[in-house]
């Protein structure tokens, strides 16, 4: 059973504010995920660094963060490789058509009170729950 | 000249690097990267965890107050402007793509910070479902790119 974490919650996400108020700060760039990834594709080649260098250091983060002794998520042991892709499909080409995913929309835009992002943020909130929902209780796979 | 505009490339890309790691140190610390503990507050008809809400609500606090004192200053410390999104529309591509993404985020818990730095960690989970990711943002901008690109030649060619 998981439980209700709000401190361990509540610091991660101050973490990732702060990493959103850094980049915009030193590169005055928005710290969204699915659109620093998805701008490599196309993108000139004095515009890759920076981002090569955010996504190196999000895969280094969480790994300090095992080095240093953190708790992981024990993986899911039959999780189907077909919904993974199928899911990972969707979450690219849909977060490249909407210009945003959790981080960009959801925290970034919304810490600047932008009305496009609230109605983003609600759309993918609420199919995702929907979604959730088939996958585990009428599907039930989980 | 040249070497100083590279060295500004590299100190841009070392700053990318210091948010990103503490972007990822967040993602870890608050579950994130767990795609059961994501699952376990999009599920709201089991026992609903809200902790993703914590996440959302501190980070975005966090980002709002820091994002007014930042933007009070006219560009940022290592490039000449600020390049923020400039879209406002509330059209039918942001809740079309919003959909698909949710959509995709329900199917398996994973949205695309936590998916990416996953990767580091030795579950093969992240192994499928990034490269799909990235092909499917890669296909995306491919359509619209050709788009704008047989629109402007459409707009361009003589009326005949």
């Amino acid at each position: 059973m998981l439980q209700f974490t709000p401190w361990s919650a509540l610091g991660g996400g101050l973490l990732i504010g702060l990493s959103a108020v850094v980049l915009l700060a030193l590169d005055g760039r928005i710290a969204g995920v699915s659109g620093i990834a998805g701008g490599l594709w196309f993108s000139s080649a004095g515009d890759r660094l920076w981002r090569v260098a955010f996504l190196a250091g999000l895969v280094g983060g969480a790994a300090l963060w095992a080095l240093a002794g953190g708790a992981l998520p024990s993986p899911r042991a039959h999780f189907p490789a077909a919904l993974l892709v199928l899911a990972g499909l969707l979450v690219g080409y849909g977060t490249a058509l909407g210009g945003g995913c959790t981080s960009g929309h959801g925290v970034c835009g919304l810490a600047r009170g932008s009305p496009r992002s609230l109605a983003a943020t609600a759309t993918f909130v609420a199919v995702a729950v929907a979604s959730t929902f088939v996958v585990r209780h009428v599907l039930q796979i989980s | 000249m040249s070497s100083q505009v590279n060295r500004q490339a590299i100190a841009r890309a070392l700053a990318a690097l210091a948010a990103g790691l503490v972007f990822g140190v967040g993602l870890a610390l608050s579950q994130m990267i767990d795609p059961l503990k994501v699952l376990g507050f999009l599920d709201v008809s089991g026992a609903w965890d809200p902790s993703l809400m914590f996440v959302m609500g501190g980070a975005v606090v966090l980002a709002a107050a820091g994002f007014y004192l930042v933007l009070l200053r006219r560009r940022p410390l290592l490039d000449e402007r600020f390049d923020l999104p400039s879209r406002a529309a509330i059209d039918a591509r942001l809740l079309l793509g919003s959909a698909l993404f949710g959509v995709g985020w329900g199917l398996a818990g994973y949205c695309p910070g936590p998916a990416i730095a996953t990767l580091g960690l030795g579950n093969a989970e992240a192994w499928w479902f990034v490269p799909a990711m990235l092909a499917g943002a890669g296909l995306q901008r491919w359509q619209s790119q050709r788009r704008a690109r047989t629109g402007a030649t459409a707009a361009d060619a003589p009326a005949s």
